[in-house]
């Protein structure tokens, strides 16, 4: 084969795999891809009923209700609304009060949100970035001199998440 | 003191690894053979020493539970067992940073003693990799001191993340990490070679060792991560399209496409260009993998806590290797020079074709990760990219690409010729198996990509087994023989996590469900009884331990831990597992039910044909191994001329002999 119809031919088939993939990527980006709302943002315009979303904010403490069927329901606040979140399944181990949590699921027509999953983790200092940018949204974190909130403030948000109520 | 001698063994390494860089960049000047390059290998050597000084201390640090060195305080704990005091050493940032820097010296000690045969390609391999060395060593010595005292230092520590203590985290991350940052030899010796003005075939065989080497250390590392997620954290997945697993698998699937193309590089000539881009960007991918996992800026349950700090260093370290790389690709990939012509249906052609789906499934895997990142940058609505993304594009490419693999292996290089490779691949009788395959997932209700992905798994099973036993007795040669033993185990590795992953993508529905002692509950066709919970507790944590009985026989006990040291909870799954499947069971928390029982919350689970995912990957390394060792063996790459019908590893042996000569 001359070395221009090699060209063709890997331009060509390189060319067809590259347009499949990025059909693919595009398509799939369209259906997968999940908003994320704050408490604010759902209070103020709220998703529809039934679209997948995520949510986050810090657990309200003394929140955490645990049904004895299994499960658990909490609520998650950002300093200027809440959430209550109905989850029927294992909460992770790393899950607590006072700490910041991304849910993903799905608002009924009572606006009573079902989550399919529940992320946390707790390392001290460590804060879902959704949930850190909605919180300075809501004005309700001050980054102090770059470090992210540490665990005392973590309490002190709970106390005004409460007071707030 | 031993901070502080700490402190001083990491600015020694750093300024080593300087002197490394220039030394050796002065010696390959001088054709490699001069003191310049030998005082480069020194330096490389006193690197590597000081380093893992550094590194000794630093574990000794924890053994001793030295709080007043503020990593040993956040990562350690008196109560802690000794093995999770050693390995709790690289379990946090500034630790595993220390780690990743030892093996970058200790790939550039490799480099300077067995790297490229050509003495000037092989400083200024030594040099580049100085120069990566030294990037890491200043984000250590400047942003990320693992020796920094803390004032006063506390009386305990804050312990190690409990589900962190595990034994396999003693091996998975510096296996992982030989992983990553072994690709930094590629890197080098690609940019040395473009730099040296290489031909593209004698590049490939210099850097396809190193870039097997540390993929198959990646394949294993990963492969352990997954497995610890699957009996670790208790929700019963193995992977899940973290960012954090993406951050590993996108090196990974750039390393697999370069051990292939590689080969038709250093055999045939074939994609010279394309070969060195990879083994550049390949490493590039394992820094920006480091970037995703330490800077925070993603959501994941993996991520290290958000530090700005770190973030900027590692992008400006990811900027540093990108643009040497690329510039120096731009400038010089020209004399890399063409390989010799080949067919469609040769096996370059394929190799190529595999190459082109891995790297598209890699750039699949690149966007859905850092889009998240690019909205939250614009300032857009955030939004997040999970699992079914991921399943509908990448999945898909990844079977076609595990669909064509097996043809490969029989069709001949340069002039192609699909007849023959199918006669001797006897394809028609390898459709029964398959179509068994399909027929039993589809009879198992199994979702139609799992469909697929077990006709696929079964199709590259029995390919494995032709190719042994067709080129099996044309290998004459010992090296030759281990080379088409590895390359059939690896592949049908490849076969059996896909039958792995197909099976467990069709598994009944878990159940989660809240239980009193003597209750029961039923998951695909076995009756869990729970008969009690009882204390059982460890040396540094409490735990409750549920018996629950299968099928009125044998007992499993997951237990739910919780460690005071860290003020957290984990639990540890109880798995019964046979060649059909792992019954999966975790116990969550106790609560009170209405009628006045104690009831613990049991989340159960099946998962059919499991150990092929683990089996698979360990074949997968096995082959890898044994490709490896073949090729040291041969000494030399087996070249292939066009027009030559001898199959590549008969070819193997006279050509090593010529290559010697």
């Amino acid at each position: 084969m001359t070395k221009a119809r090699r060209r063709l031919w890997i331009t060509a088939a390189a060319g067809a795999v590259l347009i499949i993939a990025a059909a693919l990527a595009v398509t799939a980006m369209r259906d997968a891809m999940v908003f994320f709302y704050s408490p604010a943002m759902v209070a103020e315009n709220p998703p529809p009923p039934g679209q997948r979303v995520r949510v986050g904010g810090l657990v309200v403490a003394g929140s955490v209700e645990r049904p004895a069927s299994g499960g658990a329901n909490f609520t998650v606040t950002d300093g200027s609304a809440e959430i209550r979140i109905l989850y029927a399944g294992a909460l992770p181990d790393l899950f607590r009060e006072g700490q910041g949590i991304v849910a993903e699921g799905a608002f009924d027509e009572e606006f009573r949100f079902t989550a399919s999953t529940v992320l946390a983790k707790h390392d001290e200092t460590y804060m879902p970035p959704e949930v850190a940018r909605a919180l300075r949204e809501s004005g309700y974190w001050q980054e102090e001199g770059g470090d992210p909130t540490p665990v005392s403030s973590l309490d002190g948000a709970d106390a005004a998440g409460s007071s707030a109520r | 003191m031993i901070a502080e001698i700490g402190r001083f063994l990491i600015a020694l390494a750093l300024l080593a690894c300087v002197a490394q860089t220039f030394l050796s960049w002065r010696g390959a000047d001088q054709g490699g053979r001069s003191g310049a390059a030998r005082a480069g290998a020194a330096a490389a050597e006193i690197a590597v020493v000081a380093a893992g000084f550094a590194f000794l201390l630093l574990i000794i640090s924890f053994v001793r539970s030295d709080f007043s060195i503020a990593y040993v305080a956040t990562n350690s704990h008196v109560d802690k067992p000794l093995l999770y005091k050693i390995s709790g050493t690289w379990g946090g940032h500034e630790g595993s940073m220390l780690l990743w820097c030892w093996i970058l010296v200790l790939f550039g000690l490799g480099l300077a003693r067995i790297g490229p045969r050509d003495p000037a390609l092989r400083a200024r391999a030594v040099s580049f990799q100085g120069l990566l060395s030294s990037l890491f060593f200043a984000f250590l010595a400047f942003a990320s001191n693992p020796f920094e005292r803390i004032l006063p230092a506390p009386i305990q520590g804050a312990d190690l993340n409990p589900i962190l203590q595990d034994p396999l985290l003693a091996i998975h991350p510096p296996m992982l990490y030989v992983g990553y940052v072994g690709l930094s030899a590629a890197f080098a010796i690609a940019a040395a070679g473009l730099m040296q003005k290489s031909g593209g075939r004698e590049l490939a065989a210099a850097l396809r060792p190193w870039a097997l080497g540390a993929w198959i250390s990646l394949t294993g590392g990963i492969a352990l991560g997954a497995w610890w997620a699957y009996y670790e954290l208790g929700w019963g997945g193995w992977w899940f399209w973290d960012p954090v697993e993406n951050a590993s698998f996108m090196p990974w699937l750039l390393g697999a496409a370069l051990v292939h193309s590689a080969i038709a590089t250093e055999k045939r000539g074939a994609f010279p260009g394309w070969t060195v881009f990879l083994a550049l960007i390949a490493y590039i991918l394992s820094i920006l993998g480091a970037f995703l996992v330490r800077s925070g800026v993603l959501t994941s349950v993996h991520a290290f806590a958000l530090d700005p700090e770190r973030g900027m260093w590692i992008l400006g370290m990811l900027g540093v290797s990108a643009v040497a790389g690329f510039a120096l690709f731009a400038l010089r990939a020209g004399s890399l020079g063409e390989g010799d012509g080949f067919e469609p249906t040769s096996r370059e052609a394929f190799i190529g074709v595999n190459n082109l789906l891995l790297a598209v499934t890699a750039g699949v895997v690149l966007i859905g990760t850092l889009y998240p990142l690019f909205v939250d940058l614009m300032g857009w609505p955030m939004i997040s990219v999970g699992p079914p993304y991921f399943d509908a594009s990448a999945t898909p490419l990844l079977i076609v690409a595990a669909a064509l693999m097996p043809v490969a292996a029989f069709l001949p290089w340069a002039n192609g010729g699909a007849k023959p490779g199918l006669k001797q691949m006897r394809a028609a009788f390898l459709l029964v198996p398959v179509a068994g395959a399909i027929i039993a997932f589809i009879a198992f209700g199994a979702p139609v990509l799992a469909v697929v992905a077990g006709g696929v798994g079964a199709w590259a099973l029995c390919g494995a087994a032709m190719d042994v036993g067709v080129h099996w007795r044309a290998a004459k040669a010992r090296a030759a023989r281990f080379s088409v033993m590895g390359r059939a185990l690896a592949h049908a590795g490849v076969g059996f996590i896909a039958l792995g992953a197909a099976a467990d993508a069709s598994r009944p529905p878990d159940i989660n469900r809240a239980l009193a002692p003597g209750e029961s509950l039923v998951i695909a066709g076995h009756t869990l009884t729970l008969e009690g919970v009882r204390r059982a507790d460890g040396q540094n944590y409490m735990a409750d331990r549920a018996t629950i009985r299968v099928d009125g026989r044998a007992a499993v006990s997951p237990e739910r831990r919780y460690y005071p040291g860290a003020d957290q909870t984990t639990r540890e799954v109880g798995l019964r597992s046979d060649w059909r499947g792992d019954l999966y069971v975790s116990v969550g928390e106790a609560r009170l039910r209405e009628d006045g029982e104690m009831v613990y919350e049991l989340r159960a689970a099946y998962h059919p044909l499991v150990w092929m995912l683990g089996f698979g990957a360990f074949l997968v390394v096995a082959g890898g191994g044994l490709a490896l060792t073949g090729r040291l063996m041969s000494g030399a790459p087996a070249r292939v001329r066009g027009r030559s019908d001898a199959p590549a590893e008969a070819a193997a042996p006279s050509e090593a002999a010529e290559a010697r000569a």
